[in-house]
């Protein structure tokens, strides 16, 4: 019997199939799990008491119920919408973020598909979800949904540089750009990254949360000027992807942050042969702890301006970036 | 206090020079849109994001109460113009019932000035406290709100506690002021009076608020955003908000040191001290500044009159049991929370007004909505129009 699962598994098909299921399940549950999490911290910061009946207890079935609601509204397409671009559009959103669950390592080995320019096809593959979005706001017919969709691709433009310049610090410390090979490299330094590449965490924690389109940064959909940018003309399932995007992107966001500047599955004092059970916990432990930051700042800014931010990106984030970067080699060499 | 104005107002363009010349839009913000404060509609000329005029349409919530005025006795009529600014409902009694009076000559007690003087700041005090609400919510930060909403329902559940009604406390009457059944039992030789604690509650309630108030200058007034989205941001000069008859606290934040308060002479104002608190851009910072320091100012005067307040006494004058206005004609302005407010009554000497005139102090504030509008970005639109502070309900009547 066992001789048989293992079988089964080495087949390429059914490993990847399996990996697929598990990534498919992975993305609603995570997406539950930090609505959820935001409904509920939220309430906190405001004394109030949040989703309460749902479920029985702590209104845990809230999602739940949020989701089944989706499911039964209509689904209603604008008659001057491009309708095959409009279709597409949350689809093309959900699977730019599916696709980044490919290379966080969750563990030593548990990774879907290790690949040696990990960290640049994730940054490649983040940046599909905004085409995603400007094909939301252009083919809504909406005008908000239009402004929306520009500020987004124009958002897309300004923090794509920063986050990327940010990552080749680490990328650099590491000397290589596959995802698993960075954590083993922080593992055998004996220190996550962050201690000295705090810079490029803090840019790219800031850069994260313009990709994301979070409070500050929420420009595209910017609910007091613009309604809600370029999802104001989805309802149903299909704002439904939007939604669930929106949380699997901060959560795969984060876990790239964790990967480069924490330490990914690693943590200091953990004995590594425990890591092949204790490395999705640690893991997903560092991602909560970032995700909450970007919660608690939703809650407490207000919004930017959009020249503002083009302002941020171009005079602040970038020089400093690149600045870091340049330290970041010499002392390479150097040292 | 008003400086090279021009250059201020301009400044937000400076930032962004749009070289790339694009195909203008015509954007349509309302009547349904999550933050024109109800059904005001902005027809803007942009050009991504830059907007070249804009033109706001109003009527949506007209309700006519000129004209049922007209056809309402002086008592049914503190009901209606409840409405108008339903934010600060109680102020905007005032001045209608203190015209009545004035063509009546009729004195009015003065525990009853008292107790309208603690009512109509508490109402300001509510009135601000939402802007303190919504003010940040519109610059996207969700949090004051809840801070701000929490208090202002404490000094609501005070003024429901003497007059019976949160929003809506038709408590004035010609005369004096009636408070609600259950303040205790009505005979001849125990005439109704405030419920007992009141004055002490609301003591507290002001401290509380104060509390507040330095809480939200903690959580707003620092924050690095909200100077960047305010500061320098829909300038108006004071010459500029005369002219269109802007009143209030968007005036005095241009640094016109103009309140009704210490001009007009409707409550016992003068017994009380206060400063009136004035801006110096006239940004839309100043604005909100000012309206955080009224906040205090109120509380100042609301305390100085809880200790003030004679502790017993009538609470009306005498007047016929059917209240017939003499002929004449009169018009009286109040500093409401949203500006100068006013009624003027013609009377011919029957149980209505002939005609009423109500001088609204929102639909003066927003009659120069384009003009400050001209060239500013879209988020701007919102930023500017929240700090102007208006209620549908006082634009249309």
């Amino acid at each position: 019997m066992t001789q048989f699962i293992t079988d089964m598994f080495s087949n390429f098909w059914v490993s990847l199939g399996g990996k697929l299921l598990l990534v498919a399940l992975m993305v609603p549950l995570i997406g539950m799990l930090l609505g959820f999490a935001e409904m509920k911290l939220s309430a906190k910061m405001q004394s109030r008491v949040g989703p309460y009946f749902a479920g029985g207890r702590w209104g845990w079935a809230q999602l739940i119920a949020d989701g089944v609601k989706f499911f039964q509204k209509e689904d209603l397409i604008p008659e001057d919408a491009d309708r095959p671009v409009f279709k597409a559009a949350p689809i093309l959103v959900l699977v730019g973020t599916l696709a980044l669950f490919v290379v966080i390592p969750f563990g030593p080995g548990l990774v879907f598909q290790d690949l040696s320019v990990g960290i640049f096809y994730a940054l490649a593959i983040a940046s599909i979800g905004t085409i995603g979005v400007l094909m939301a706001g252009w083919s809504s017919a909406n005008k908000y949904s239009l402004m929306g969709g520009l500020r987004a691709a124009g958002q897309l433009i300004a923090y794509e540089l920063p986050l990327v310049l940010a990552v080749v610090g680490s990328v650099i410390m590491a000397g290589t750009m596959s995802m698993s090979g960075i954590v083993e490299a922080q593992i055998s330094a004996g220190f996550p990254f962050v201690l000295v590449q705090f810079v490029g965490f803090g840019i790219f924690m800031v850069a994260a949360l313009a990709e994301l389109s979070r409070i500050p940064f929420d420009m595209p959909i910017a609910e007091s000027e613009l309604v809600m940018g370029y999802v104001t003309e989805y309802s149903g399932f299909r704002f439904l992807f939007f939604f669930l995007a929106e949380y699997a992107n901060m959560f795969t966001m984060s876990a790239i942050a964790a990967t480069l500047f924490l330490g990914g599955y690693w943590l200091p004092f953990v004995p590594e042969s425990t890591l092949e059970f204790a490395g999705p916990l640690i893991l997903i432990g560092k991602v909560f702890l970032l995700t909450f930051t970007m919660i608690w700042f939703r809650w407490t800014f207000p919004r930017f301006r959009e020249d503002q931010l083009q302002t941020l990106a171009w005079k602040v984030l970038i020089p400093l970036a690149l600045a870091n970067i340049a330290i970041t080699a010499t002392l390479k060499v150097v040292l | 206090m008003v400086t090279d104005t021009d250059l201020v107002r301009h400044l937000s363009e400076a930032q962004v020079s749009v070289e790339l010349q694009t195909e203008e839009m015509t954007l349509n913000i309302g009547p349904q849109h999550p933050s024109t404060h109800g059904v005001l509609r902005l027809v803007a000329r942009v050009s991504g994001e830059r907007c070249f005029d804009v033109k706001p349409v109003i009527g949506y919530m007209h309700r006519g109460y000129e004209k049922l005025s007209e056809v309402r006795t002086y008592p049914q009529i503190t009901a209606l113009i409840n409405r108008i600014d339903w934010v600060s409902g109680y102020a905007n009694e005032i001045p209608f019932i203190v015209a009545a009076e004035k063509l009546m000559d009729v004195e009015v007690p003065e525990r009853a000035q008292y107790i309208r003087v603690i009512l109509t700041e508490m109402a300001r005090v509510s009135s601000h406290l939402v802007f303190m609400a919504s003010y940040p919510l519109e610059l996207g930060a969700a949090t004051p709100l809840f801070f701000a909403l929490r208090d202002r329902e404490r000094v609501l559940d005070l003024i429901e506690g003497v007059t019976g009604g949160r929003f809506h406390p038709n408590f004035n009457r010609i005369g004096g002021v009636k408070p609600n059944a259950g303040s205790g039992p009505t005979t001849k030789k125990t005439p109704q009076d405030l419920p007992a604690g009141f004055l002490g509650e609301t003591n507290d309630a002001m401290n509380v608020v104060l509390d507040t108030c330095e809480e939200i200058e903690d959580l707003v007034a620092g924050n690095e955003i909200f100077r960047a989205r305010t500061k320098g941001i829909g300038v108006l000069p004071a010459e500029v908000g005369a002219a269109f008859g802007v009143s209030g606290p968007n005036l005095r934040a241009s640094g016109v040191k103009f309140d009704l308060r210490k001009v007009e002479d409707y409550l016992p104002y003068d017994k009380f001290d206060f400063d009136v608190v004035v801006g110096e851009n006239g940004d839309c910072w100043d604005r909100w500044w000012v309206r955080l320091e009224e906040i205090r100012e109120s509380v100042k005067i609301i305390q100085q009159a809880i200790d003030g307040i004679p502790p017993s006494g009538p609470l009306q004058a005498k007047v016929p049991k059917v209240i017939k206005v003499p002929k004449g004609e009169t018009y009286v302005r109040a500093e409401n929370p949203k500006g100068e407010m006013g009624y003027y009554i013609v009377s011919d000497g029957g149980p209505g007004p002939y005609r009423l005139k109500i001088r609204s102090a929102s639909f003066s504030n927003i009659s120069m909505l384009s003009w400050i509008l001209e060239g500013v970005l879209v988020p701007d639109i919102i930023a500017i129009m929240g700090s102007l502070d208006f209620v549908l309900g006082d634009v249309d009547r």
